[in-house]
């Protein structure tokens, strides 16, 4: 596929990359010739992280495979902002069948390009955290156990959004969403078990599982490539804020997804085959409340009064993953 | 060539001929016999190129087919019962995507209670789903069936589900008469998708469609289906006339000319019904029957032209919808629209034998005029009567199934 003229592009800001740099070392997106795998002009909200994430992660791919991407959606946001009928903001082959099975479809295309010897067209499936975390989470098991050659990406926005901003089994705990409203004793979500995608993930074993967030681009399309390098099943996945479920500023989503990370409750990392190989390390630490405060769906931890037993509940979350992911020395344990 | 061959043994290596490139399936008896076939074809090598996706669930086979046929593969799969419900969501999916994937259905009751013995529950749930449904007949219609399935699912970008009675065909070792690869080859050109994901010329598929176009999208895939009904006569034709056998179609009509009694059926069912019909007529009855072997479309016009100078018909349903009747009858019905006035025999669900006796008791009633609209065959009235009898004793609910085989002495302990 031609690559086209670059639409819009950000400037001054580590997303896009320095202008001045060499052209092998600037980002993607600053790249006159980047494909626009999905175009400007799609309904996604103002601020939306998954628009971003899925802009950035789905050129990465299509730099890696040298324009031959296929894409698999789950039914959610991604889906319905992009491809309101008869428009697309899809500028690279892309199906959409349901909720649920964006993995399993994935196998389906995949398993076709290899009885067609097409080993040059790439399988790329994306779907939201619900599609991922809950309904989709048999149809991605599957790929993974199989070893299916597709890169899987969830694009986590901590809920679904689709429907209306309801609870999905990668909501945090005490975030308000519809179904877990900020009343009662406990209000938000429910302190649970957590349900940690990436390491399911790791437990298959497969070779390439990661996580990114749209704070990171660099670091975002740096993963696409190094998982396009492998072949069988790769996991990757991005924190991507979303203005209108966690009620945050539209402008503030990079800063957002940034605290996640600062704060310890993201960790960013990288493993092959089951093992993690690397981490990102935290630059300047921050207190859980930095990130939780920019966030409507926390606004019951401080008003009417600050709720500090659920905030160091929340706070202890964020210390155990700095130990256990070696956040803050860069160990990978 | 003549084998000697169980069914399902049949249908996979005629499926082989038919050179799906991708084949996935979960495991559910009665389907089991044809994937395991299908599968060792494919690791020996016997068909290639072919990819078998071993898949965690039916609803991961469908989806995996999807994604193979929207990659401009031909895709194949099989289930049954339990599986074809799991795959529900997908399988309208397929349709609307108008992906002409090929499905074989083992037809199987539907729990609870759990039962794996044969009846039309599981494919009938499924009628409204978008997909062609044939009935076949016999495992020598089944096999050939396969062959105009993927033909018809391609010309029309739609899918096919090939129904086929569960143990009663699947099981059965009989003799099919075997196509071999250059007549296969003759009859079903390589598959070419109208829409496929290429990175050459990118499409997108599945996108959201509002109510400005919704009903017309629906509309077109009406018309889809009623173009079936003269292609899959149109296949059948030339299937006969290239092979020389009669298999496929919209109906089959047995007797019927002069037959003041009509009964309508699918599946295996027909060939009890047919000897019923030969000693009936050796009486001086005059008794017909109609298979449907093309349930969707249904063939309304078919239908009505074959039973026109019947008095009644009588349709022998081993499905049931439950809370109306039959679920064939509410087409035979609209169809005839009072032309024929229509009864409905409930028969065979989960796997009960519907013999040759009872189908005559059946028919010698239904002559005299003896039977209800809404008749079970081969009801054990006293079971009911008896469980009817101890619910009205006691409001709860309890274990119904287990009661009745106590009843009948199958069961000697008392669970309830
Ligand atoms: C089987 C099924 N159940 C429910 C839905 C309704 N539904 C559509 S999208 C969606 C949530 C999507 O959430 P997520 O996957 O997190 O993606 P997001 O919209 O947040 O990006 C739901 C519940 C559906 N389409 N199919
Ligand atoms: S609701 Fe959230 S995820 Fe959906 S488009 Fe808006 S910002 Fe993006």
């Amino acid at each position: 596929m031609a690559s086209q003229e670059i639409k819009f592009y950000q400037v001054g800001s580590h997303a896009v990359g320095n202008r001045l740099l060499d052209m092998s070392r600037r980002s993607i997106q600053a790249d006159m010739h980047r494909t626009n795998s999905l175009n400007s002009g799609h309904r996604a909200c103002r601020g939306c992280g998954e628009a971003l994430g899925a802009r950035y992660a789905l050129d990465a791919a299509m730099r890696a495979a040298a324009g031959r991407v296929v894409a698999v959606n789950a039914t959610g946001c991604l889906e319905v902002f992009s491809t309101p009928y008869p428009e697309t903001s899809w500028q690279i082959p892309w199906l959409h069948s349901l909720f649920g099975n964006s993995a399993a479809v994935a196998t389906g295309v995949a398993a076709a390009l290899r009885a067609k010897g097409r080993e040059d067209v790439r399988v790329v499936a994306q779907g939201g955290d619900g599609g991922t975390v809950d309904i989709g989470l048999s149809c991605l098991s599957g790929m993974f156990e199989r070893n299916d050659d597709v890169l899987y990406i969830c694009y986590d926005n901590e809920a679904y959004m689709n429907t209306g901003v309801q609870r999905s089994g990668s909501t945090p705990p005490a975030a308000r969403t519809s179904t877990t409203p900020a009343v009662g004793d406990e209000p938000g979500n429910a302190f649970g078990q957590g349900k940690n995608l990436p390491m399911i993930a790791m437990a298959h074993e497969i070779p390439y599982v990661a996580t990114a967030t749209v704070a990171q681009l660099r670091d975002l399309e740096d993963k696409v490539r190094r998982a396009m390098e492998f072949r069988g099943a790769r996991y990757l996945h991005i924190l991507v804020p979303c203005p209108l479920g966690w009620v945050s500023a539209a402008e503030h989503t990079v800063r957002v997804a940034r605290l996640a990370v600062e704060s310890g409750l993201f960790p960013v990392f990288e493993a092959k085959h089951g093992e993690i190989t690397d981490v990102t390390r935290i630059r300047r630490q921050v207190p859980v409340e930095d990130y939780l405060k920019l966030q409507g769906r926390y606004a019951h931890l401080f008003k009417p009064q600050p709720r500090t037993n659920t905030i160091a509940r929340i706070q202890a979350i964020a210390d155990r993953n700095i130990r256990r992911f070696g956040l803050l020395t860069g160990d990978t344990r | 060539m003549l084998r000697q061959i169980e069914g399902s043994r049949a249908v996979a290596d005629t499926v082989a001929l038919c050179r799906p490139e991708v084949i996935c399936a979960y495991p559910i008896s009665p389907q089991t016999h044809i994937v395991e076939a299908l599968s060792a074809h494919v690791k020996e090598k016997a068909l290639t190129p072919c990819e078998f996706v071993n898949v965690e669930s039916e609803f991961a086979a469908m989806s995996v087919a999807i994604g193979a046929s929207a990659a401009g593969a031909r895709a194949y799969t099989a289930t049954a019962s339990q599986g074809l419900l799991y795959m529900a969501e997908a399988l309208f999916n397929a349709s609307g995507l108008g992906l002409p994937i090929v499905m074989t259905v083992a037809n199987r009751a539907i729990g609870a209670p759990i039962n794996i013995w044969n009846d039309h529950s599981d494919s009938m749930s499924q009628r409204d789903s978008g997909w062609i449904q044939l009935y076949a007949a016999t495992n020598q219609e089944a096999a050939d069936l396969h062959v105009q399935a993927f033909r018809i699912a391609e010309d029309l970008s739609t899918p096919v589900m090939v129904c086929m009675d569960g143990f009663v065909l699947t099981h059965a070792y009989e003799e099919v008469d075997l196509l071999d690869q250059p007549a296969v080859d003759g009859f079903l050109p390589p598959y070419e998708p109208r829409q496929i994901l290429d990175p050459a010329e990118p499409v997108s598929i599945g996108a959201m469609v509002g109510p400005e176009a919704f009903t017309e999208v629906r509309y077109l895939a009406h018309l889809k289906q009623i173009q079936a009904l003269e292609l899959i006569p149109a296949v059948a034709d030339e299937f006969r006339t290239s092979f020389g056998r009669d298999a496929g179609g919209l109906v089959r009509p047995y007797r019927t000319e002069d037959a003041e009694t009509i009964v309508v059926a699918l599946g295996s069912v027909l060939g009890t019904i047919q000897d019923a019909i030969d000693d009936l007529r050796a009486e001086g009855q005059r008794i017909g029957a109609l298979g449907l072997t093309t349930f969707r479309p249904f063939p309304a016009e078919r239908l009505r032209q074959q039973v026109r100078g019947a008095r009644r018909l009588i349709v022998l349903e081993k499905a049931f919808s439950v809370g109306v009747g039959g679920a064939v009858t509410a087409d035979v019905v609209t169809a005839l629209n009072g032309a024929v006035p229509v009864q409905t025999v409930v028969a065979g669900l989960g796997g009960r034998a519907v013999t040759r006796a009872s189908v005559r008791g059946m028919l010698l009633d239904a002559a005299a005029g003896r039977l209800d609209p809404l008749t079970f065959l081969d009801l054990d009235d006293s079971l009911i009567e008896r469980e009817l009898a101890r619910l009205a004793r006691r409001r709860r609910s309890g274990p119904t199934a287990e009661n009745l085989l106590r009843d009948l002495g199958v069961v000697a302990s008392r669970i309830g």
